[in-house]
């Protein structure tokens, strides 16, 4: 985990060789210039949108791009605010996307946390399956699964119904929520457990007592990656929102945003920046706990 | 173990095989104790020593679960699978007519139209050339990032995952705009280049996705843009679990860094490699919110992967939701071989366990 600098090994045996510290200097120096070129190429479209949605027009369509705005203006914001194209106030979409992605992430955290606790504390027959039908479920493509569902819903009148999504988004929460949280309630010492259940603790007291604490920053990072997730789908939302506007989640207006009036670019990316700036903020405020997690994940160490 | 019946149902087994869900345990119905000659169990108690005699409770635990991905996710793909022998569309969901088994007509129509071998043909050149790209550039960072001083690391996959944590919408709708046509960077950027470079004044207002190629370019390069971060941090995740000394070794052997990284890394890390392979294929074959946005929302017929082309047979007028569900079906089909390696590289490094 520290860093353990590579070119440490065998060209620190001879300390005092001009060159070879020329070389090392120079070395470093690149390296950084590399990395700085990476982040800068991660980093350049998301910034270039958050530049232009303070642009004035002028500017958007000047023949020579600035990268910072010479007189930045919050007017492509107040045209969003203002609800000029659907009708309807950022602050209306907002809330659909926070009112489904809240409650989808707070029912596939708790029904996933029921099945992690069954697959990562029990051995039992077809433990090994699930798992494995989880994986496979986990990694069926959203498009094709849809046409389906939207038939599904159609009878059961969940399409233009913020329900119908809710649904449908704590349902492909779950299985990565459950293979993320079956590995953190599998590090929970089973000798705790067991003391607490000697001291007289019932299953529902070594529940709340002993297993929810130790698993809770688990259900945190996981809640995150659901609330990403969610907070982001889109083809569910196209298919089922299609027709009512007023019900739209935040990634179908900025996309319909886009669609009704492609010229207005100042407008378009302030939208796409209050969209996406939230789940960067969040995801910098957890990156931490989640790269370890999404490692975890990935490959398991 | 449970036929211990004094009325302390509390106690549970210490083999610790007690549902933690479930509740058999006593507060509620501690005024049974003074009740010594016969202990009266609640019927909740009783329910509770017969799930733990059983061996049931993880499978109630799962209950839940299961319930919710059957009927949304795994009832879904079956139907699809009969919708595709079906002929399912306006008049069957609107109820007018009923819908009839029509055997693989739906294939043998889809097989025959230009349209789905040209959208299947557009998904996998962009896997074979998009997941290699990814990987390589992917790799190539993590090795970088490896060899960087803390600070400089953590400031450079930060910015990276930044790019991955962007939303896939947002995300389209920024390289639209960088590729714009009128105002677009890339544009005035390629014009400003030296010719020896391809660069030149013909850029001007050059259109990007107006047409299969360069539409696809566009996407190859959000898809390496989107899909780095994550193979980088976990190429670094694991470099940090090889030990040092192999490539010491290596290095008094002679060997320069190609041959330190195919003859020492690459090996080691191989499982690694397969499993994100695997992922990025997955991933970059059923791409479809990218495309749907920058290839103009269903708009060009001749720029569709399979999922629009899939997607526009079910949601473009009129739906044939039959012939929409044969695609989704072979669709699905390809992606879930590919899973099946995924699984099976998996299971060999031990996820399981």
């Amino acid at each position: 985990m520290t860093s353990v600098p590579i070119s440490g090994g065998a060209a620190s045996g001879h300390p005092g060789r001009r060159i070879r510290r020329f070389n090392r200097a120079s070395r470093k120096a690149v390296l950084n210039l590399l990395g700085l070129l990476v982040a800068l190429f991660a980093l350049f479209p998301v910034l270039w949108m958050i530049s232009t949605a303070f642009k004035p027009a002028t500017e958007i369509y000047s023949l020579t791009p600035q990268p910072i705005p010479l007189h930045p203006t919050l007017a492509n914001f107040r045209t969003v605010f203002s609800g000029s194209v659907i009708g309807m106030s950022y602050w209306n979409f907002l809330k659909n996307s926070l009112f489904i992605t809240l409650v989808a992430v707070a029912l596939s955290s708790m029904i996933g946390l029921l099945a992690a606790i069954a697959l990562g504390r029990f051995k039992f027959k077809f433990r090994t399956t699930y798992l494995i039908v989880l994986l496979i479920v986990q990694l069926l493509p959203q498009q094709a699964l849809v046409v389906s569902l939207f038939i599904d819903f159609r009878k059961l009148n969940l399409l233009d119904s913020l329900v119908g999504l809710i649904l449908v988004y704590t349902a492909f929460a779950l299985p990565v929520t459950i293979w993320m949280l079956r590995n953190f309630a599998a590090t929970v010492p089973k000798d705790l457990e067991e003391a607490a259940a000697i001291d007289g603790a019932g299953a529902w007291t070594r529940f709340w007592r002993i297993l929810l604490p130790l698993i809770s920053p688990g259900l945190v990072s996981t809640s995150v990656f659901a609330f990403i997730f969610a907070y982001n789908e889109f083809v569910f939302a196209l298919t089922f929102l299609g027709t009512d506007t007023a019900k739209f989640t935040l990634p179908l207006y900025v996309e319909y945003f886009y669609g009704q009036n492609s010229t207005n670019w100042g407008a378009i990316m302030a939208s796409s920046t209050l969209f996406t700036i939230p789940v960067l903020a969040f995801f910098l405020f957890t990156q931490r706990r989640l790269a370890s997690g999404l490692v975890a994940g990935a490959v398991k160490g | 173990m449970v036929t211990s019946s004094h009325s302390r149902p509390g106690i549970p087994s210490p083999a610790g095989s007690t549902p933690p869900g479930h509740k058999p345990d006593g507060s509620r119905h501690a005024t049974d104790r003074p009740v010594r000659s016969a202990p009266v169990l609640s019927f909740r108690q009783r329910v509770g020593i017969w799930i733990r005699k059983r061996g049931l409770g993880p499978y109630l635990l799962l209950l839940p679960a299961t319930a919710v991905i059957a009927v949304l996710i795994v009832w879904p793909a079956v139907q699809v699978g009969l919708f595709s022998f079906q002929n399912y569309g306006l008049m069957q969901i609107s109820g007018v007519e009923p819908s009839q088994w029509i055997g693989f007509a739906n294939y043998s129509q889809i097989l025959h139209d230009p349209e789905f071998w040209s959208s299947l043909k557009i998904s996998l050149y962009f896997a074979v050339i998009v997941v290699p790209l990814t990987l390589i550039i992917g790799t190539l960072v993590g090795l970088l990032l490896e060899r960087l001083g803390p600070r400089m690391r953590t400031f450079v996959s930060v910015s990276a995952l930044l790019a991955w944590a962007t939303p896939a919408v947002s995300a389209s709708v920024i390289f639209a705009w960088l590729v714009d046509p009128d105002g677009g960077v890339v544009d005035w950027a390629l014009g400003k280049l030296p010719s020896w470079l391809g660069g030149g004044p013909s850029w001007a207002g050059f259109s990007w996705t107006n047409a299969p190629l360069p539409a696809y370019t566009v996407l190859t390069v959000m898809l390496v843009w989107t899909g780095f971060p994550f193979i980088a941090i976990t190429v670094l995740a694991g470099l940090r679990t090889l030990p040092p000394e192999l490539h010491e070794a290596a290095r008094v052997d002679g060997a320069g860094p190609w041959r330190d990284f195919w003859k020492v890394t690459f090996p080691l890390l191989r499982p690694i490699f397969l499993v994100l392979a695997l992922l990025s294929t997955i991933w970059d074959f059923g791409m479809f919110t990218q495309a749907y946005i920058i290839t103009g929302q269903l708009g060009n017929r001749d720029e569709y992967n399979l999922g629009l082309y899939e997607y526009s047979q079910a949601f473009t007028q009129p739906p044939h939701y039959g012939l929409a569900s044969a695609a989704a079906f072979v669709l699905t089909i390809i992606l879930l071989i590919v899973t099946v390696g995924y699984v099976r590289a998996a299971i060999k490094q031990g996820a399981f366990a």
